[in-house]
């Protein structure tokens, strides 16, 4: 009875048209707040300068660079506070919301499955971000401080795939969040839960290899937190040799996937519930 | 043809309610007692009851969002919930309290965003956008971001979305509700001409009598879950005694003694300038407003339906 709705049998020529059409709304739709965009740009901004002025006196007292040098530690800052809006960490409770109101009922009388219709959208949001968002703290970390240059041909790429995989698992997990809103009456704890969690685990704070070593592979093995900002970060300031940096990638696939597969059956689950007790 | 059948159609829902201070007791409510509906293909529906009558949820188990608790259900040839995606390419549904378009996009990108989804040849799409953006006036606002619309406007932006994949069936869920008189005329206008076509079968659910008029032929009365009329408007009036009032204003007064068969002058008004009418159950107005306009010039008419509370209320009583 699930058949038609799983995420897997939905792909084909037509369909792969609608979901570039849906990643084009939701970059258009985004584009629309300009004034928000230019008001989350500064904050992203003027909070990098507390970051890296903080981490960098931190470094210097204890001396704990962790592997990194004092321009990759800028670098790390500004990419962050670029890339927190692209990734979205937080704040997104579109899914809960339509949920709560019933609204969601008309994302079912689609003939696309939800959670591809919700991915397609938030990776064009995404887009919208890497423009109004990711560059001005980037370009503000270049002219005040000098990023670090890579050395390998390829880090350039492998850093833009890993932003897509961390945005595909952001976006997952940001689903999964949402969706207990199917089950609990009020979704919000969740999503503040999630909030707060997501952005140490991430390294979004400080660069996660302060952590000790097994705590650290435990995160990165056990869990997606630091696929969302610490990978594609160690990515781009070439933290590690070649393999370990591509392995990392990996690694932010298979989540990818895994999560991807998550959201697909909670979806399912959710449908299922949803059909039987009405919305 | 038939395009939608019902068979025994239950739904019932578990809902806690407060039984003492802190006790909550679960108990089973019927929102849809055992409806048998056929429905031919071009037909026009009116689907009609009191509020909590179990409409919604009725649209809702045809269009397949909901399980039915018990009872059988083919829309298109297809179950609905079992097979909900395939149906969803060849129906159009409104629900009147809730919106198919993107808010922050003007109404325009919504249509063209619906072309991909429901992957529409764009000569098709193309045609069928012009005939509804002529028929329901939507240039002044096609450029207008939906959260910025209107209710009218939207409702009218809701249906152009319903119908742009060329639905085999649409169906709407009290489209009328909340909008302005001239909305409601706008809305009720475009349905006529479409159901006019025949290509496409109309179900519409309402608690308000006028939206079907002239309409839908038939006429599918619905309370406490249970269908308890099947038939034509003037069936439904002829049956139960609910007499629909005709209002005149003449422009010059109607002669004294005036009278017609098959209605009752109710009251002459403003020196005999204005008078009201009650027909008979399964009498037309056509017949009654051609006699009364032998009698005296017309300068305007309107007819009061009964309100389905009325019409329903009167149903038990007999
Ligand atoms: N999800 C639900 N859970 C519990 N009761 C419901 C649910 N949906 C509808 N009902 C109840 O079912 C009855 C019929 O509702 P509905 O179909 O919305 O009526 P209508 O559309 O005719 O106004 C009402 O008593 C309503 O309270
Ligand atoms: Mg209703």
């Amino acid at each position: 009875m699930h058949g038609p709705t799983a995420t897997a049998d939905w792909i084909s020529w037509p369909r792969v048209r609608a979901f570039g059409a849906l990643a084009a709304a939701g970059y258009r739709r985004h584009s629309t707040y300009r004034q928000a965009a230019v008001a989350g740009a500064t904050t992203n901004v003027v909070f990098g300068f507390i970051k890296v002025y903080v981490l960098l006196a931190v470094v210097a007292a204890g001396g704990a660079a962790v592997g990194y040098d004092r321009r990759q530690i800028v670098t790390f800052v500004w990419v962050a506070q670029g890339l927190l809006t692209v990734v979205l960490m937080w704040s997104w409770t579109e899914l809960s919301e339509r949920i709560r109101s019933g609204d969601v009922v008309t994302d079912l009388l689609r003939p696309l499955p939800p959670v591809v219709a919700y991915l397609a959208e938030d990776l064009g949001r995404a887009g919208q971000a890497v423009l109004t968002r990711f560059l001005p703290p980037v370009v503000v970390g270049a002219l005040v401080f000098g990023l670090y240059v890579p050395g390998r041909w390829f880090t350039v790429p492998l850093f833009a795939l890993s932003v897509l995989l961390a945005t595909v698992c952001s976006f997952c997990c940001r689903y999964l969040v949402n969706a207990t809103a199917y089950w609990l009456a009020d979704a919000r704890g969740p999503i503040v839960l999630w909030g707060v969690g997501s952005g140490v685990l991430a390294g979004l704070y400080f660069p996660l290899r302060f952590l000790p070593d097994p705590v650290a592979v435990a995160l990165w093995v056990a869990t997606p937190f630091p696929g969302l900002m610490q990978t594609p970060l160690d990515v781009l300031v070439e933290r590690d040799g070649p393999a370990l940096q591509c392995g990392l990638v990996a690694l932010q696939a298979v989540w990818a996937a895994l999560l991807l597969l998550a959201c697909d059956r909670t979806q399912r689950r959710a449908e299922r519930r949803l059909v039987l007790q009405g919305g | 043809m038939t395009i939608i059948s019902a068979a025994g159609l239950r739904k019932d829902f578990t809902v806690r309610v407060k039984a003492g201070r802190l006790r909550r007791e679960r108990r089973t409510v019927s929102a849809v007692d055992g409806v048998d509906l056929a429905v031919e293909r071009g037909e026009m529906l009116g689907y009609i009851g009191p509020n909590g009558a179990g409409k919604s949820t009725t649209l809702k188990m045809l269009t397949g969002v909901l399980a039915p608790t018990a009872g059988e259900v083919r829309v298109c040839g297809l179950t609905p919930v079992a097979q909900r995606t395939r149906l969803a390419l060849r129906i159009g549904v409104v629900f009147g309290q809730r919106s198919q378009l993107w808010w922050d996009l003007p109404l325009r990108e919504s249509f063209g965003l619906l072309r991909h989804i429901y992957r529409v040849p764009s000569a098709d799409h193309a045609a069928r956008l012009r005939r509804c953006r002529a028929l329901l006036e939507l240039d002044a606002f096609l450029d207008t971001p939906v959260r910025q619309l209107s209710l009218g406007q939207r409702m009218r932006g809701e249906l152009t979305a319903a119908l742009l994949h060329g639905p085999e069936v649409l169906f709407l869920d009290e489209p009328t509700i909340g909008l302005d008189v001239v909305s409601k005329q706008a809305v009720r206008g475009f349905l006529a001409e479409l159901g006019a076509t025949g290509d496409v079968t109309l179900v519409l659910t309402t608690h308000d009598l006028a939206d079907i008029e002239r309409l839908c032929r038939r006429l599918v009365v619905v309370d406490h879950g249970r269908v308890v009329h099947d038939g034509t408007i003037e069936e439904l009036h002829g049956r139960y005694g609910s007499r629909r009032v005709l209002v005149a204003d003449l422009d010059a007064p109607l002669p004294a003694g005036f009278a017609v068969a098959g209605a009752t002058v109710e009251a002459v008004e403003a020196d005999g300038h204005r008078v009201q009418l009650s027909l008979d159950g399964g009498v037309g107005a056509g017949t009654v407003v051609a006699a009364l306009a032998g009698a005296a010039p017309l300068r305007d008419l309107s007819v009061r339906e009964p309100a389905i509370e009325d019409v329903v209320a009167r149903l038990y009583r007999s």
